[in-house]
């Protein structure tokens, strides 16, 4: 995703001569065709990601519209205050580009792992929550959004060769994307983990349950309405994200749920432990949050043994 | 045209250091509300900024320069100004810190006259970076002017804006330090000892102004004389008193917080009164 964020901006960026991209000394093989392409309007700002928001907030009180870049634990949690004292509250066009939710920094270790950006996200209102599943999609919700007036969160993955079946490349603001139809259990995902979620659904389909798979990639604005209207259909929703279970897709859910009286249930895949010292790639840190394929197949049948009609 | 270059309609009286003391000093007893030593610690300056020659909110629209309280708490200081400008509505002063005004102890960007909310310190000179880069993006000649507390040297992310600036040779970005040698707790030398300050700012690349932060023509003189073409970002390391001004408070710690009682509200009147200017 991050190429094609990098392509779809350095495209935006030929008309639209506010778009500007910054960063804090990270992307490195992913932000030349940008810098290269425009190379007035590109700033390493150094390894200084309070600064790169502040820098960016005076940048988009004078009419620029910045795109900032880093890892995504130091994009949304090393300037946090300054997200929210600069573009949050002088409701101004920065963007924030999040690169590698969940584990996929694997072997670099916890400092590397997103898995409260989200939340620290969602709770700024004003701020726009985007987390694409794919590199098109990634790459059609840069495009959709890149003219909107307030401040936005991109969450993106590191792939880019990877398409999530089904899902095409599409992306609207405040919708969902159901990328698999299915009867028998509600799976709502978000972010790269999307793919593991297909599989899971391969995996239950071979034995015989049908799940629709959805595609979350807006938690603000939440797709209320049509997450209310699948609630409606199916009485178990289980949420999968490479996050901590805390305040993100299935704590959102889980509000729709109870703030519209939805009945039904809703079960949580995500991060539950503490941070560990247990180093690994993202496929065995998966694995050990119970995010691979096979787990989330598992806590999909144990919670339709549970909660099932 | 972008929120923070809106058009203000100014209707001038002098802006000077006797009376915007006096109006902090009126404000923060009516109100009841303390911050009175830091607001008094940057009247000159304040004064200066808005009467002599800088392009600040009201006198030209597009390429007017910006300002950025950084050390919010100062806010009592600005809005006497912006009220002695014009800028506020006649009564609006008298608003502070009342249920429902925008006039509160920091201040905020949707108030007339101010372009960008501040309070948590450590985050203005960024801001002010950010419109100095935009200006040289856009080829527009305004500057940006931000008004810093010594103890926010205290905060790393206003070195992150140090570095940024001098490497990028923002010589639009103008840092004004407010010397005073106080913070909340106490002295700076006692708390986080700043000293040599202005080699500081030099060793990462800064011009550096020492001067009189109460010496209103030794601050006129020199924002006047400085380069704004390509080259080091400058800084006035302006030596001042918390409190200056007002006998009793001058230097003194309790001033950053205390609100005034009757009588030393009458004194402090009585002293601004017989004041020079």
């Amino acid at each position: 995703m991050r190429l094609a964020c990098t392509r779809a901006l350095t495209e935006i960026a030929r008309s639209d001569p506010r778009i500007l991209l910054l960063t804090a000394d990270l992307g490195f093989m992913v932000l030349e065709e940008f810098s290269e392409a425009h190379p007035t309007r590109f700033f390493n700002v150094g390894v200084a990601e309070a600064n790169m928001i502040g820098l960016a907030t005076g940048l988009a009180a004078s009419g620029y519209v910045p795109y900032v870049y880093s890892i995504a634990t130091f994009a949304s949690m090393r300037g946090y205050e300054q997200i929210r004292n600069g573009p949050i509250l002088h409701k101004l066009p920065v963007r924030i580009i999040g690169v590698g939710g969940g584990f996929e920094y694997g072997h670099a270790g916890i400092t590397h792992h997103a898995l409260e950006d989200l939340t620290i996200a969602r709770v700024q209102p004003g701020l726009t929550v985007v987390a694409p599943a794919d590199h098109e999609q990634a790459s059609a919700a840069i495009r959709a959004t890149y003219d909107l007036p307030g401040p936005i969160y991109y969450r993106i993955g590191k792939r880019d060769d990877y398409v999530l079946p089904g899902l095409g490349g599409r992306f609207r603001l405040g919708r969902i994307e159901t990328v698999r139809d299915g009867d028998d259990v509600l799976i709502l995902v978000l972010g790269s983990i999307a793919a593991e979620a297909i599989k899971a659904s391969d995996i239950l389909s071979r034995k015989g349950i049908q799940a629709n798979v959805s595609v979350v990639s807006s938690l603000r604005p939440a797709p209320v309405e049509d997450i209310h209207r699948m609630l409606k259909r199916f009485p178990l929703v289980v949420t999968v994200e490479e996050h901590y279970v805390d305040g993100g897709l299935g704590s959102l859910v889980a509000e729709i749920a109870a703030e519209n009286g939805t009945c039904g249930r809703v079960f949580r895949c995500g991060v539950r432990t503490p941070p560990s010292a247990t180093c690994g790639g993202e496929a065995c840190l998966r694995e050990v949050n119970g995010l691979s394929a096979r787990s989330i197949s598992d806590s999909v049948v144990n919670a339709l043994k549970e909660f099932g009609e | 045209m972008p929120e923070s270059a809106r058009k203000i309609t100014v209707s001038s009286q002098a802006v000077t250091p006797r009376k915007i003391r006096q109006i902090i000093i009126e404000e923060s007893k009516r109100a009841n509300v303390g911050h009175i030593g830091s607001a008094l610690s940057v009247a000159d300056i304040i004064a200066v900024l808005f009467e002599h020659g800088l392009r600040l909110p009201g006198t030209d629209a597009s390429d007017r320069d910006r300002f950025v309280l950084s050390k919010g708490h100062s806010a009592l200081a600005l809005y006497a100004a912006l009220h002695l400008k014009g800028i506020l509505q006649p009564d609006q002063v008298q608003t502070y810190c009342c249920d429902g005004s925008l006039l509160g102890v920091h201040p905020e960007h949707q108030l007339d006259g101010i372009d960008f909310s501040t309070g948590s310190l450590g985050h203005g000179l960024a801001f002010g970076a950010g419109v100095a880069l935009a200006s040289r993006l856009s080829g527009r000649p305004y500057r940006a002017f931000v008004l810093v507390s010594d103890a926010e040297c205290n905060e790393g992310s206003l070195w992150e804006t140090v570095m940024f600036a001098a490497h990028h040779k923002l010589a639009n970005l103008v840092a004004i330090v407010d010397n005073n040698g106080q913070q909340a707790l106490g002295k700076t030398k006692d708390v986080i000892d700043l000293h040599p300050l202005g080699e500081k700012w030099r060793a990462f690349g800064w011009k550096v102004h020492e001067i009189d932060g109460h010496n209103p023509a030794e601050l006129r003189q020199t924002l006047a004389g400085l380069e704004t073409a390509d080259g080091p970002p400058n800084v006035l390391i302006a030596n001042t008193i918390s409190g200056k001004g007002v006998s009793f408070m001058e230097g003194k710690v309790e001033w950053h917080y205390l609100p005034l009682s009757d009588d030393l509200y009458a004194q402090a009147l009585k002293e601004l009164e017989a004041s020079e200017s």
